[in-house]
């Protein structure tokens, strides 16, 4: 039910766009004021619930120990897993954002029943498909750059080279878009078919995905089936950045729906679930040091609170402890 | 839990039903032995605790204060201010699923609420709608829904169903901890007068006498020289305890089971039989008579009340620094919120081995070690004589308790003093040990018997690993750091790989530590005749 809202509410933004681009005013409003309103809403909507984030206190350090701990000189400690130090938290936070370490310890629950056995089994499909899709979108994104700036960069311009390495296609058809594809259409199927996933999922969490499939399909379209002349795309995209509010000329509906489907990834990103993309470097179990011991934390709002102290216990039971020989500190 | 056999609870289906599970019902009638009664109304009151009443789940009518809802939405919005984990939290799970099948209470149930993104969804839902844009504006579209009664039921039922064991955590691609949302649910529920009383007892016993169990200064004395009688008495060892020793060099702080009741009493023995021969400076306390502290169960202020006893006996009694006994959630308190809250402790030392001159640097701060640390330094430096053939009736695994091992990482540590006190050391399955450890299932309050149908499915997972070593190697004692697990493994094991006893690390220890002048040892610390064909004995 909730993939099917998603689904349709996709189709109508995208339809929105599509009927926009009949009327020249409205190609104004898709084509530059919606995209420079959301990216503006993108900014300002991170930054604000990042700050937001930051000015909460951590009162505790509560790292979450994937390993051995730090003890005895002689015990070796697993420095990624459980971090006694700063070095060793930038290392375990370099796993964790750019190759998801913990999703990669992924196992599946096998219950045998009639055999009364209980297996655990290493699955690492949701690493794969997650690291394709977040990679592909960060190449794919980055290989944007190319309509923003000019002269095009060089880190651009070579990896735009290794993604197109197999020279597959007229234009050359980029590895990225394609696991892009793959792998969001894999992560949406795997949501609708697995029974568990399926039943945890809120309708926004199919919509992220239809969001993401249009603009990923819009894009790979607009590329290698209408050709979009990017020259005129460039120079209108380069206008936006002096507050030129102008629309490429001879793009089709495709170049709108895409932009406008971006639009609002960008205005729904710090409002929704997406926001684990900056959540993810500060989940203050996996960016603090388990030096507990060694290093006293301090908690900014540690109440005064004073529990029941040695006077009032030996009070309570001084008939008690004198009979039992205990030797009072009042006697 | 006589009504069900292993093989027909394990008859578990894990694919969830079809209806949204947004719509809350929880039948408790339905559900008797999944759930632990509420606390009761002497305990609140004596702890200060909010709603104090007689009340049952069963009841139609919960007693709620009459504005409940704003109440909890209040709390709420301080605990997003004053815990950036909270907010973190509530903000980043993608609904991956990853965690879905790593939480015991859900393999050994199958219920789709028990796996930990429902869980914390059951209180995100509630987040989303009071304090989301994105909530306010889409409703149940973007997830959000209304704190109903029926939704604070449902909270009761499952936030009393986790036993804040973290190993969802591991997995969690964004170190999601439901241990702390629970936490936090806990704590939102005590503001209106939910709890259970297998926590609040423990927690009000522990206010007034200074353990869970209630014990006070005589009996405790009296158990503890009983204990040491016993032992003289049926193995011959002969052990002096101290306790309230001014001057002492050494505070030794231990979970209270473990001078109240088999098998922890093993251990309790065996550590004293340790320090006897080590002649080492310590004493027990009367007062700090519990290491373990269930306001962790209960909220932080609750926490930070009941810990305050071990720095204030400390500073009494004029100690240099703290060893602790094995125990799991006092480990988690003593590790991760002590100091913190009840440091700084600049009236102590820093941890040095009267015996080998180690400095604990780990422990720099905190002042306390834990015994295994303490053990296997000993060990390490060649200052003990073991003979590990004493143990030789056993073969034997090790459970890493949940916070030992996820809030400490103190792994290799307890695995070192085994493989050095006992010649037959066998790992359950990777997948079930260290950081994967599956819980005993009867932690953070719930290893009650009204509860016993939820443990036992609980321990599945435990218990299932339990019966492959014992199949496979003959396993028939597992050895644990924790004085929860001593108590709730027991029945588990018992239910799930039959003929494995459970015991402590020390235990086992003292029966291969060979003392200075002591007569011939014919049985171990439980009066069960060694193994006729010891060896000689290992200089180690």
């Amino acid at each position: 039910m909730g993939a099917l809202v998603s689904l349709v509410a996709v189709a109508v933004l995208a339809l929105l766009a599509f009927v926009a681009v009949a009327s020249d005013d409205l190609r104004l409003v898709f084509g530059a004021v919606i995209p420079g309103v959301a990216f503006a809403v993108f900014l300002v909507g991170i930054l604000a619930r990042v700050i937001r984030w930051a000015r909460a206190p951590v009162p505790f350090r509560i790292p979450t120990t994937a390993g051995q701990q730090k003890s005895l000189p002689w015990v070796k400690n697993s420095e990624l897993d459980n971090p006694s130090g700063t070095l060793g938290v930038v290392g375990r936070m370099f796993l964790e954002v750019l190759f998801f370490r913990s999703l990669f310890r992924n196992t599946r629950v096998e219950l045998i029943t009639d055999r009364e056995k209980v297996n655990y089994i290493g699955t690492k499909y949701l690493w794969a498909a997650a690291m394709a899709f977040h990679w592909s979108m960060l190449i794919v994104v980055f290989r944007h750059f190319r309509f923003f700036v000019e002269p095009v960069p060089q880190a651009v311009e070579i990896v735009q080279y290794l993604d197109g390495f197999f020279q597959v296609g007229v234009p050359v058809i980029y590895a990225t878009s394609v696991l892009l594809i793959l792998s969001l259409g894999y992560l949406l199927l795997r949501r609708l078919a697995d029974a568990k996933v399926k039943y945890i999922s809120l309708p926004t969490d199919y919509f992220a995905l239809y969001l993401l499939l249009a603009i990923a399909i819009s894009g790979f379209l607009m590329r290698h089936l209408e050709k979009v002349d990017i020259v005129n795309v460039k120079a209108a995209i380069a206008g936006w950045a002096s507050f030129q509010l102008v629309v490429p000329e001879g793009v089709g509906a495709l170049y709108f729906i895409h932009v406008f489907l971006v639009s609002v990834l960008l205005v729904y990103f710090p409002f929704s679930k997406l926001l684990h993309a900056p959540g993810v470097f500060l989940s203050p179990t996996r960016n603090l040091a388990n030096n507990n011991r060694a290093k006293r934390h301090i908690n900014p709002w540690n109440p005064p609170i004073i529990g029941h102290t040695y006077a009032e216990w030996e009070e309570e039971f001084h008939d008690k402890l004198v009979a039992s020989g205990y030797v009072l500190d009042k006697e | 839990m006589a009504e069900k056999s292993p093989q027909e609870l394990i008859q578990i289906d894990l694919d969830p039903p079809r209806r949204n599970w947004m719509d809350p019902s929880v039948s408790f009638e339905d559900r008797r032995g999944t759930w632990s009664y509420p606390g009761v109304a002497k305990n609140l009151e004596y702890m200060d605790f909010a709603n104090p009443r007689e009340w049952s789940p069963t009841d139609e009518d919960w007693k709620l204060p009459e504005n409940w809802q704003q109440i909890i939405h209040d709390g709420f919005k301080e605990r997003l201010d004053k815990y950036r984990s909270l907010r973190v939290f509530m903000d980043t799970c993608v609904r991956c699923g990853a965690c879905a099948d790593k939480c015991h209470f859900f393999i050994g149930s199958g219920d789709p609420k028990n796996m930990p993104v429902l869980r914390s969804e059951l209180l995100r839902s509630i987040y989303r709608a009071d304090f989301t844009t994105a909530g306010k504006i889409l409703g149940a579209f973007a997830g959000g829904r209304k704190l109903t009664e029926e939704v604070l039921k449902e909270w009761y039922y499952y936030f009393f169903q986790c036993t804040e064991c973290r190993r969802c955590s591991v997995y969690c691609p964004y170190g999601i901890d439901t241990a702390e949302v629970t936490m936090m649910a806990r704590e939102l529920m005590m503001l209106v007068g939910l709890n259970i009383n297998w926590v609040v007892e423990p927690v009000a016993n522990c206010q007034r006498t200074g353990n869970h169990l209630g014990i006070q200064p005589h009996t405790f004395k009296d158990n503890i020289e009983f204990l040491c009688e016993e032992l003289e008495d049926d193995v011959g060892i002969h052990v002096d305890p101290v306790i309230n020793k001014k001057g002492a060099e050494i505070l030794f702080i231990i979970p209270s089971a473990d001078y109240f009741a088999d098998p922890g009493t093993y251990t309790f023995v065996g550590y004293l039989t340790l320090f006897q021969q080590l002649g080492l400076d310590y004493t027990l306390s009367a007062y700090a008579s519990e290491g373990g502290n269930f306001g962790l169960f209960t909220s932080h202020d609750t926490i930070k009340k009941l810990n305050y006893k071990i720095y204030h006996e400390a500073k009494r009694l004029g100690v240099k620094w703290i060893i602790g006994g094995e125990c799991g959630h006092m480990w988690r308190v003593m590790h991760q919120y002590m100091d913190t809250m009840n440091g700084p402790t600049d009236f102590l030392e820093v941890p040095r081995s009267p015996i080998t001159g180690t400095v604990f640097e780990n422990a720099r701060s905190t002042k306390m070690v834990h015994i295994c640390e303490f053990t296997a330094d000993l060990i390490r430096n060649k200052k003990i004589k073991l003979d590990a053939s004493r143990n030789d009736n056993y073969r034997v695994t090790f459970h890493d308790s949940c916070n030992p091992a996820r809030a400490l990482g103190l792994f290799d540590e307890p695995r070192y003093i085994l493989k050095n006190v006992c010649n037959n050391f066998f790992e359950m399955p990777e997948n079930t040990i260290r950081e994967h450890t599956f819980c005993c299932a009867g932690g953070a309050g719930l290893g009650n018997d009204e509860n016993m149908e939820m443990r036992l499915r609980g321990g599945l997972p435990r218990g299932n690993a339990l019966k492959h070593v014992r199949d496979k190697h003959g396993v028939n004692l597992m050895s644990c750091i924790c004085a929860i697990d001593r108590a709730t493994l027991p029945p588990l094991a018992e239910y799930w790989a039959p003929g494995v006893e459970i015991s402590g690390v020390h235990e086992l220890v003292a029966n291969a530590l060979v003392m200075d002048g002591e007569p011939e040892r014919t049985v171990n610390l439980r009066g069960e005749p060694l193994k006729p064909e010891t060896e000689g004995t290992t200089d180690v």
